[in-house]
């Protein structure tokens, strides 16, 4: 079963910008899935149109297999949004507030009342019941949202950005939670923009930027993918087999032009030593652009997450 | 790896989802009036208070008789559906706008409810809103004259009706609002001006042929005479009249709402 299927999603905002250009994602139940991208690249707005907050311009979503245009409430039944920016009532109480959102999704009041002080007490806002949202510090915040998320028991549960502007033990305990939960069987997307998240929490992970997916593989496989580099070496005689280097990915693209993937922590005297070995004669060597470093590079350069909100 | 099967919200029947969705809706808006009980029961009280002692004692005894009642017991039917079509329509377009603009409006948007049932919710708080506020100033207006109750039926038809109106006119107004002078610009230039030339005062027959003639054409002229009807026995207009317009309008309106809700219109990006 697939817990979200997104097939050709398109956005393109009155304002003329196109934020998504015909993505598709599968993400199987059970799995915990990174979106992951610099910002502007789109996260937030897959996320709006798979929890109809923002209209899409084409495409389909389904959610466990319930279309949004045919059957959109059990679409959203299934559904708990952890959002990218604080949507709470700022004068309500928090018990109150994650209450009524129970009884939005259908608890009757009873169990909405049970269920809210078991996911406040997960989340170690219990104490904090009858305070005002708005008193809470940021990491409360954070975690009321989540609380309100769960308060419905979702099989999928979508977090844009949770630990954006949290400081990094709360991010970390965090991590352990949503560890937890998904080891429970419910399925987590969640959007980022450090590497470090997704790669500490998500198995697969979808590569978002300027609005197209531009890798979907399993979290390792790209971990790879970004320690090594692409090599193209143009050799003087023509060569009719790739020259033997073990430990090396080597590929011929034509006869003069040899292809080798590298990591990171191998040297290149091996490579050279070898060839020597074997007498094929390098004229020139160039570094092939690696699409995905070249994204990473710029993750990098985006600015430093806000440091606030301690619990 | 689900080490338990999760229970399945999605197949409960949704007519049990929606039921109990527009009860939570309702008790939040019933939440957020006691909260605020003194910008939402206070106000209408005072300023009630403050047209009986001005126009009905002070200025009312001056004038004598309008159509055959007391002039304070004239206006205080038009007194009391003032602040209900004020407070039905206030309460709707602040907790709306409200939730707009502090973005907790996503909290029903995510949740599997439809729009209508979201409208029926918020109509319901304007509803109550306007009867409470209408209470209150039906008791003080006990304090400066005595009514008597000619129509129960109508009296009660009529008020839910007209709160009914004003509170999808409210929704309306939240819909297209994006700031907050945006919301007090309708009450101001439209409601206010439509309820006072709406015969809360005086007795359209009084006025000049032509200006009687327009006045037929303010919706609230006719909810505050079917309502003054039900008190008094008197209108200026014909009350199957006034009922067949007002249920129109509360159709219409809803109608209108929850189409620009399906829409996305001021909700959805
Ligand atoms: N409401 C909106 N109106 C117009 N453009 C928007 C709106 N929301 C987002 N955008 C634009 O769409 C693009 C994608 O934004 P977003 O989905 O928020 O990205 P991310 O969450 O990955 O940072 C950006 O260029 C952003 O400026
Ligand atoms: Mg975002």
């Amino acid at each position: 079963m697939q817990a979200l299927s997104i097939r050709g999603l398109a956005k393109t905002y009155s304002n003329g910008v196109q934020a998504l250009s015909g993505i598709d994602l599968e993400v199987p139940e059970g799995e915990f899935f990174a979106l992951l991208g610099p910002n502007g690249a789109g996260k937030t707005t897959a996320i709006g149109i798979i929890t109809s907050l923002v209209t899409k311009s084409a495409g389909s979503v389904a959610v466990f297999g319930h279309d949004i245009d045919r059957e959109l409430e059990r679409a959203k039944s299934c559904i708990g949004l952890v959002p990218q920016e604080i949507n709470f009532n700022m004068f309500e109480k928090v018990f109150t507030i994650v209450v009524n959102q129970a009884g939005f999704y259908g608890i009757p009041r009873r169990a909405a009342v049970e269920r809210a002080e078991e996911c406040l007490r997960q989340l170690q806002l219990w104490e904090k019941r009858d305070a005002i949202a708005r008193t809470l510090s940021g990491g409360m915040k954070r975690r009321l949202m989540i609380a309100r998320a769960l308060v419905h028991r979702p099989r999928l549960l979508i977090l844009d950005e949770p630990t954006a502007g949290v400081d990094i033990e709360i991010r970390r305990s965090m991590w352990v939670f949503l560890r937890e939960i998904n080891a429970r069987g419910t399925t987590i997307i969640l959007t980022t923009h450090y590497l470090e998240e997704a790669e500490n929490l998500c198995r697969q992970v979808a590569i978002i930027d300027r609005g197209r997916i531009i890798e979907n593989d399993r979290m390792s496989n790209v971990v790879r993918k970004l320690n090594q580099e692409t090599f193209v070496l143009n050799l003087r005689d023509a060569a009719s087999a790739p020259p033997d280097l073990p430990g090396y990915a080597a590929r011929l693209l034509d006869d003069h032009t040899l292809e080798v993937d590298v990591s990171k922590d191998q040297g290149l005297n091996d490579i050279f030593a070898r060839l020597s070995a074997q007498r094929v004669e390098v004229l020139s060597m160039r570094n092939k652009v690696n699409r995905l470093e070249e994204l990473f590079m710029r993750l990098v350069e985006a600015p430093a997450p806000v440091r606030a909100g301690v619990a | 790896m689900a080490a338990t099967p999760l229970p399945r919200l999605e197949d409960a029947p949704a007519w049990r989802i929606r039921w109990v969705g527009y009860l939570t809706i309702l008790r939040r808006e019933w939440g957020r009036i006691i909260r605020i009980w003194g910008q939402t029961l206070v106000p209408p009280a005072v300023t009630a208070a403050l047209y009986f002692i001005i126009f009905g004692s002070l200025i009312g005894r001056r004038i004598g008789e309008m159509d055959g009642f007391d002039y304070i017991q004239y206006i205080a039917p038009g007194l009391i559906m003032m602040s209900v079509i004020t407070n039905s329509f206030g309460n709707v377009v602040s907790s709306f706008f409200g939730a707009k603009f502090g973005k907790h409006v996503e909290e029903l948007l995510v949740a599997p409810l439809p729009n209508w049932l979201i409208v029926c919710g918020y109509v319901s708080g304007g509803l109550i809103r306007g009867l409470i506020v209408g209470l209150v100033v039906t008791a003080v207006a006990l304090f400066f004259t005595h009514l008597p109750v000619a129509h129960p039926f109508i009296v009660i038809a009529s008020v839910v009706l007209t709160s009914i109106v004003f509170s999808l006119g409210g929704f309306f107004n939240a819909i297209f609002a994006k700031n907050f002078e945006q919301i007090s610009w309708f009450p101001t230039f439209v409601l206010t001006p439509l309820t006072y030339l709406g015969g809360v005062f005086y007795s359209v027959s009084l006025l000049p042929a032509w200006a009687e003639k327009l006045s037929h054409l303010n919706p609230i002229l006719y909810m505050v005479n079917a309502f003054r009807y039900g008190f008094l026995g008197a209108s200026d207009v014909d009350v199957g009249i006034a009922f067949a317009i007002t249920v129109a309008a509360a159709v219409v309106m809803f109608a209108v709402v929850v189409t620009l809700m399906n829409r996305g219109t001021g909700i959805r990006e």
